[in-house]
């Protein structure tokens, strides 16, 4: 990364040589995880260039958009609506969370048994190398399970603008009607932020924006159900992780010039893996940049990752937003239901996840399920169980995987999932 | 032809070479601290056509002996239902890991399930736990059917289990009784993965552990079902990846 941005990265007050050890590693990850594959398709480039520029040329887009004026938020959870967001003319961006870092600091704050996603987060920002949470005008932590709940409390007294939203657990009345009074608050959050009053045509055109991001992803992802597949589930996770990064417009684009690719491939009968690879659909907790572990030791076990039922993946994206509306109320009625059907781990009951895990496995024909849990993540583990049985009743083998983001089990790892993978074959 | 195959587990490897289905060739040596050169001592003189290998040191020996690999949990799926054609569950337990295996009736894994990180309930725990009463791994089983009371052990972690039998040493309770208690504390956890797989009989007990006698006496009075112990239950991985390099061609 060019000399030029150590003087950005110094007035958003990181710390030079931790940060620069975070990309050497990061740098060194990417080259020995993603810059090995063969096959690639050729429109990767721009995300290799995006993780390249990841903490440079992005964050400098983001700086130059404060001083133009431009709002910037942050959130760690596919519940905070870029919609709202982007019609007040700001720009929502996924906070760093994904490696092990600054962990003694870390272990000041919180308790042992915390996810590796929470302490995480808490890491970039204690150890002061994550250029958008301090880019960030506003944080945005949200309700979803205990540990980040409580986490908030903590967070709150380190950064000076945490806005926190609750949300719902229950697919109830009332539980619609919550999450409908916290969009409406979160709604007027913004424009107090940003000074924007926000009316239909704006709405209409953030909902657009977010929209055509979405089709883009489902454009990826329907193009996977090829046999074999046109692209890894490493390079697809990227373009669903830089999904939370990237200026929208442009990833957009992007991500379709892939898909016009893969088109091709798919015409001439080219994949990364030869045809018949055994297919894996992984189901479970979020992925974020660099948290490349699993797929990792998948895709070099013999396997392909054909959909990501995740936050980074279908969970995040599978709904579009009904833009039919006139009126601010009808468009944020939609935007409520369009998030309201998001079936994450957090509610009680969930069973929309499994129909949907099923529904996955036939769309993309899965081989077999892998369920990631991350470690001390309650909802998910808590999931898992019933989720592995109900996918073995319907004849649908499954592997358990519990992990945290240390390297330490990988080589146990491999020895499950590649056996998983031979009871696949 | 002859087809060979190496097991390179954590303790120790196991080699095993097949001519015409029959076994002309078993040996073994400790893993010791370069498995790669105990691999080529013991492979020294063996002839073979092809060669598997399976175990953790899998694919360090991969990449120095340009072989095929497995796992270890297809090698023993493969290597026990060859010497017990109806067995539906297996439980290995080695220098490191344990695994309860189901297999369905073609001898192929359908499921799995493997202990964490740690070595609780492992080979490495019994030679610990055995080496803190003063007993050679051998002695360890023998002595512990000896025993005449019931000890409770609560701890599994190696560490925590090591000072908990220190202090009930300290505390007057006899070797016997405390090996005893510790045999069945790794029953109990072989037992609760087994019941997450399989207990289907026939039920194959192997690996390094099989060769205790406690052991193979409490799971079967845990279990209430008849269990089966091959003769050289650490060798089940070889000889499985020897049966897969015969498949080869």
């Amino acid at each position: 990364m060019s000399k030029n941005y150590k003087d950005m990265w110094k007035n958003l007050g990181l710390k030079l040589i931790p940060h620069d050890a975070l990309l050497e590693v990061l740098g060194k990850g990417y080259e020995d995880i993603y810059l090995t594959q063969n096959n690639r398709p050729e429109s990767m480039a721009y995300f290799n260039f995006v993780m390249s520029e990841i903490h440079g040329l992005r964050i400098k887009e983001l700086l130059d958009e404060k001083t133009a004026g431009r709002k910037v938020i942050g959130s760690f959870c596919v519940f905070v609506p870029e919609e709202i967001v982007l019609a007040a003319d700001a720009t929502l961006i996924g906070l760093c969370t994904g490696a092990d870092f600054a962990t003694e600091e870390v272990d000041k704050l919180l308790q042992r048994n915390t996810c590796s996603l929470i302490k995480s987060a808490f890491g970039f920002k204690v150890g002061k190398v994550c250029p958008y949470i301090e880019s960030a005008n506003m944080i945005v932590g949200e309700n979803t399970c205990d540990g980040k709940k409580k986490s908030y409390e903590i967070l709150k007294n380190l950064v000076p603008n945490l806005y926190v939203m609750d949300l719902p657990q229950m697919k109830s009345d009332e539980g619609k009607a919550l999450l409908k009074a916290e969009y409406l608050r979160f709604k007027e959050a913004v424009e107090k932020l940003t000074g924007i009053s926000i009316d239909a045509t704006r709405l209409k055109k953030g909902i657009d924006i977010v929209n055509n991001k979405r089709k883009a992803i489902h454009r990826l992802s329907d193009l996977r159900k090829a046999d074999p597949s046109p692209i890894s589930g490493l390079d697809a996770l990227l373009a669903n992780q830089v999904f939370f990064y990237d200026n929208p417009v442009r990833f957009t684009e992007s991500v379709n010039k892939i898909c016009d690719e893969l088109k091709k491939r798919i015409e001439k009968k080219e994949g990364v893996f030869p045809k018949g690879t055994p297919r894996i659909l992984l189901s479970g907790c979020p992925m974020a940049v660099p948290n490349w572990k699993l797929p990792w030791i998948i895709e070099t076990s013999g396997a392909v990752i054909v959909g990501e039922e995740s936050c980074v993946g279908e969970r995040g994206a599978r709904n579009l937003t009904d833009d039919s509306g006139n009126t601010v109320d009808e468009l944020m009625e939609a935007i409520i239901n369009r998030y309201f059907k998001v079936d994450c781990a957090i509610f009680t009951p969930n069973p929309d996840r499994l129909d949907h895990i099923v529904e996955m496995v036939e769309k993309y024909q899965a081989n077999g399920v892998v369920h990631y849990g991350l470690q001390f993540c309650q909802p998910y583990l808590m999931e898992s169980m019933p989720v592995e049985k109900a996918l073995e009743e319907k004849n649908i083998p499954t592997l358990r995987i519990d992990t945290d983001y240390s390297m330490e089990d990988v080589g146990q790892l491999k020895t499950r999932v590649e056996a998983f993978v031979e009871l696949l074959k | 032809m002859r087809y060979a195959g190496i097991d390179i587990g954590s303790r120790t490897i196991e080699l095993v070479v097949l001519r015409d289905g029959e076994i002309i060739e078993s040996r073994q040596a400790d893993s010791g601290f370069d498995p790669m050169t105990q691999a080529k001592d013991l492979l020294a003189g063996v002839e073979h056509d092809h060669i598997i290998a399976t175990g953790y040191g899998r694919h360090l020996f991969e990449l120095s002996f340009d072989a095929l690999t497995v796992t270890e949990i297809k090698a023993y799926a493969v290597g026990v239902s060859a010497l017990f054609p109806g067995v539906r569950t297996i439980l290995d337990i080695g220098g490191q890991d344990s695994k309860a295996i189901a297999v369905n009736d073609k001898g192929k894994a359908i499921k799995f399930e493997m202990n964490d990180r740690c070595a609780a309930g492992t080979g490495k725990f019994m030679e610990i736990m055995a080496n803190t009463l003063g007993y050679s791994i051998d002695e360890f089983g023998k002595e512990a059917l000896k025993a005449t009371k019931d000890i409770q052990i609560s701890s599994m972690c190696t560490v925590f289990a090591e000072s908990e039998v220190t202090s009930l040493l300290a505390r007057g309770e006899k070797p016997q009784e405390i090996a005893l208690g510790l045999h069945r504390s790794i029953v109990r956890r072989a037992v609760a993965m087994l019941k997450r797989v399989s207990i289907k009989e026939a039920i194959v007990f192997a690996g390094g552990v099989a060769r205790n006698s406690c052991m193979h006496h409490l799971l079967e009075e845990a279990l209430e079902k008849n269990i089966l112990v091959p003769e050289n239950p650490q060798a089940m991985g070889a000889f499985g990846a020897a049966l897969l390099a015969g498949g080869i061609c």
